[in-house]
């Protein structure tokens, strides 16, 4: 047994920390670290960055753009992005549309799509969730009805993140209604934000802050060559992207930074032993998760394998731990002020709370490991 | 970086394991609890096993073994609800021997010579009292909660020459036996101008030996808690009530979720203590582990028994007795509101 990290690790981990202390612009950091908001040439910018050092796919085959790295440097690499306070890679393109295309894509849909996913020049959001189905999403309704080379959809996503900023859209709809199956009827389509037919409505959240919406389709013609995968498996591909880079939903390095954040800006209240042993609580549970973290690297490594649904675990503690930082830190402004700094800190409390609820909510988290881990 | 055991390592849990299941099954277990507290066989197995020489280094005719070396040892024991006083020898061993005196250790690696460590007392400071007339100690006071005192052939007394806390190594004391909540043989030891010898390390060592068994604990408690979670797991899965397995229930299947993770989050900071117990000590790491420890031993002990229903209660089954030894080892070697209050001032 050993914790360490191997000389080879920590030198690669060195080159990234370097790298990205001569190459994350001050302004971006800063921003990030003041919880500012991010607009979409800021993304973008850094994603170019990123791209034009070969390091925005570090997951991708080596052929479309990937970096060769194995799971403990791409872990090392997103810890130190997350640490470095560097904005965040928007998972809809990169992370999750690619993913889906380099497994069911054709030549023909990778080509078109993925170098422009690396080079930032499309931007991806997901039209997953639907006003009637969250949890229980293979209910969703929104039809795709096949006419000659078009399918013709109509329908309502919501909670669609980012989809302001979005140049494209993948979403699960359903192709045939009539199925008994409801999970056969679903299909994968890959649709442009400026079809004729599509309306974009701000969900504004308790921050106050413009982050998702409503995406309303009407009619709108989407070219049969935007489906991805076979007609009908849909939900093939949506359990494929579920399982599929679910190492970084820890955000370790994030909460690292927030954490030593923390105890520098609230130094005064250190010495309350009743909040100083929260934060020992949160900052043991997040060491905790580090080293539960590695052991699943570690194993995926050994066994050359995705990892199993216990995996979920570090969704549900990760959440959790992102969530009590940011409400110690809440509690640690004072009331009264009315700075910048307190009140972005105060809506970032407000903001978190979505952690748990995102991305598979924590309930349904545990769903799957007492279905798939324990066979409960 | 690496979580496995090595091959010796695994060899080692593997076959203490199957002694274990063979011969100190639960009724077994339930047997000594009931007679002496204490099973003469198993020493002597644990001593053909190499577990008393485990902790001896290579030099004195032991394994040179740390705590990353004993800590499948001490999962099977906690799996199984050991009750021979093995830690308390393995502290006092180290102790004695990194305080300069290898004389007893053949008799101890043999299984012939039993130690227990008596440091605890009542109140919690350190009040027994050591004097010196000539090259001869003797000691004064009591000692309390001595795991495995009423067996011991020799002790290692923490005690205060002045101001000085120092270790002794004491033959023969005058022992009142008693019985942990969870079984375990004790005893309060008291000494009234008893004969010692006074080892070297002081402080340091203490901590070094109270670090390394806290490392332990976590260890052992990760056992029981495996146990706790898989007999939960298991009932879930036989009980019916309404006509459905009672795992069917999502409110039950949400609290085994969360018992089962911090299950994994506690192994996790028992791989860290042992880890950094062997490379030099780290008094921050281990608090933090034992905090996490406690709070997973509570959560676990308490949802096992709830999850169990009546069944859990009652003192028939493995699970309350389970109950009883996560609720010591949360406390033991400093509980988690000692560590919390360590862990800000490291």
């Amino acid at each position: 047994m050993d914790l360490n990290y191997s000389a080879e690790e920590l030198a690669f981990r060195d080159e990234v920390r370097g790298w990205l202390r001569a190459n994350l612009p001050q302004d971006l950091r800063e921003k990030v670290e003041n919880y500012a908001h991010l607009s979409r040439d800021d993304l973008m910018r850094w994603h170019r960055t990123l791209a034009k050092k070969g390091w925005v796919a570090p997951a991708w085959p080596k052929e479309w753009g990937g970096t060769g790295w194995n799971v403990v440097q791409r872990y090392l690499f997103e810890e130190e992005l997350g640490y470095a306070g560097a904005p965040p890679i928007i998972p809809f393109g990169v992370t999750m549309c690619a993913a889906v295309l380099l497994r069911f894509g054709t030549e023909a849909q990778k080509k078109r799509f993925l170098p422009r996913i690396y080079h930032g020049d499309d931007f991806w959001c997901q039209g997953y969730s639907e006003p009637g189905s969250g949890s229980d999403l293979a209910s969703l309704k929104t039809k795709a009805i096949r006419q000659g080379e078009h399918y013709v959809v109509n329908g309502q996503k919501i909670w669609t993140t980012l989809a302001h900023y979005a140049d494209w859209i993948f979403c699960l709809v359903r192709t045939d209604p009539t199925l008994e199956k409801r999970q056969e009827g679903i299909s994968f389509l890959l649709i442009d934000m400026k079809t004729p037919g599509i309306t974009i409505r701000p969900l504004i959240l308790m921050d106050g802050a413009h982050e998702v919406n409503e995406v309303f389709f009407d009619d709108v013609k989407v070219p049969v060559e935007n489906l991805v995968h076979d007609e009908g498996k849909g939900w093939t591909v949506a359990k494929y992207l579920l399982g599929h880079e679910r190492m970084n939903t820890g955000r370790i390095g994030e909460s690292k930074r927030q954490l030593a954040r923390l105890k520098k800006y609230a130094e005064p209240m250190m010495g309350e032993s009743r909040w100083r042993d929260r934060l020992t609580r949160v900052e043991v549970e997040l060491t905790a998760l580090e080293i539960t973290n590695l052991r699943f690297l570690d194993r995926m490594r050994r066994t050359a394998q995705p990892p199993g649904a216990d995996v979920s675990m570090l969704k549900i503690k990760g959440t959790e731990i992102q969530q009590g930082l940011t409400e110690l830190m809440m509690e640690a402004t004072d009331p009264t002020a009315a700075d910048e700094l307190s009140i972005a800190i105060r809506k970032r409390y407000l903001s978190m709370r979505k952690t748990t609820i995102y991305a598979g909510s924590n309930e349904i988290q545990r769903n799957i490991i007492a279905k798939m881990t324990l066979g409960l | 970086m690496n979580f496995d055991y090595n091959e010796e390592q695994q060899l080692l849990a593997d076959s203490v394991r199957r002694y274990l299941s063979d011969k100190y099954p639960f009724e077994q277990r339930q047997k000594i609890v009931r007679g002496e507290g204490w099973s003469a066989q198993a020493w002597a197995q644990f001593a053909q096993m190499g577990l008393t020489g485990l902790p001896v280094s290579a030099e004195h005719g032991g394994f040179g073994g740390g705590a990353v070396d004993l800590m499948g040892v001490m999962e099977a024991f906690g799996e199984a609800l050991v009750v021979e006083p093995y830690l308390s020898h393995v502290m006092a061993t180290r102790a004695m021997e990194r305080g300069g005196a290898a004389e007893l250790l053949p008799g101890v690696i043999d299984g012939s010579i039993k130690l227990a460590w008596a440091h605890t007392e009542k109140g919690g400071a350190v009040r027994v009292g050591a004097r010196q007339s000539g090259d001869r100690w003797t000691l004064e006071g009591e000692k309390a909660g001595v795991i495995g005192a009423p067996v011991a052939d020799h002790f290692v007394v923490t005690a205060r020459a002045g101001d000085v806390l120092q270790l002794f190594l004491v033959k023969k004391a005058e022992v009142r036996a008693h019985r942990t909540i969870d079984g375990r043989l004790a005893g309060e030891v008291t000494f009234r101008g008893t004969e010692a010898r006074a080892l070297h390390g002081g402080h340091t060592l203490v901590d070094d030996v109270l670090d390394f068994a806290a490392a332990l604990v976590c260890a052992e408690a990760v056992g029981v808690m495996k146990f706790a979670c898989d007999s939960t797991l298991e009932y879930l899965k036989t009980r019916k009530q309404f006509g459905v397995p009672i795992g069917a229930f999502q409110a039950l299947q949400h609290r085994m979720v969360d018992m089962f993770i911090s299950l994994e989050q506690a192994r996790s900071m028992a791989c860290l203590a042992c880890s950094r117990a062997d490379s030099g000590g780290d008094a921050r790491s281990i608090s933090a582990a034992k905090i996490k420890i406690a709070d997973a031993a509570r959560h676990i002990s308490q949802e096992s028994v709830q999850l169990h229903g009546g069944m859990g209660m009652s003192e028939e089954l493995k699970v309350s007795h389970a109950f009883r030894r996560l609720t010591v080892l949360a406390r033991e070697f400093g509980d988690a509101d000692y560590h919390l209050a360590r862990f800000a001032r490291l």
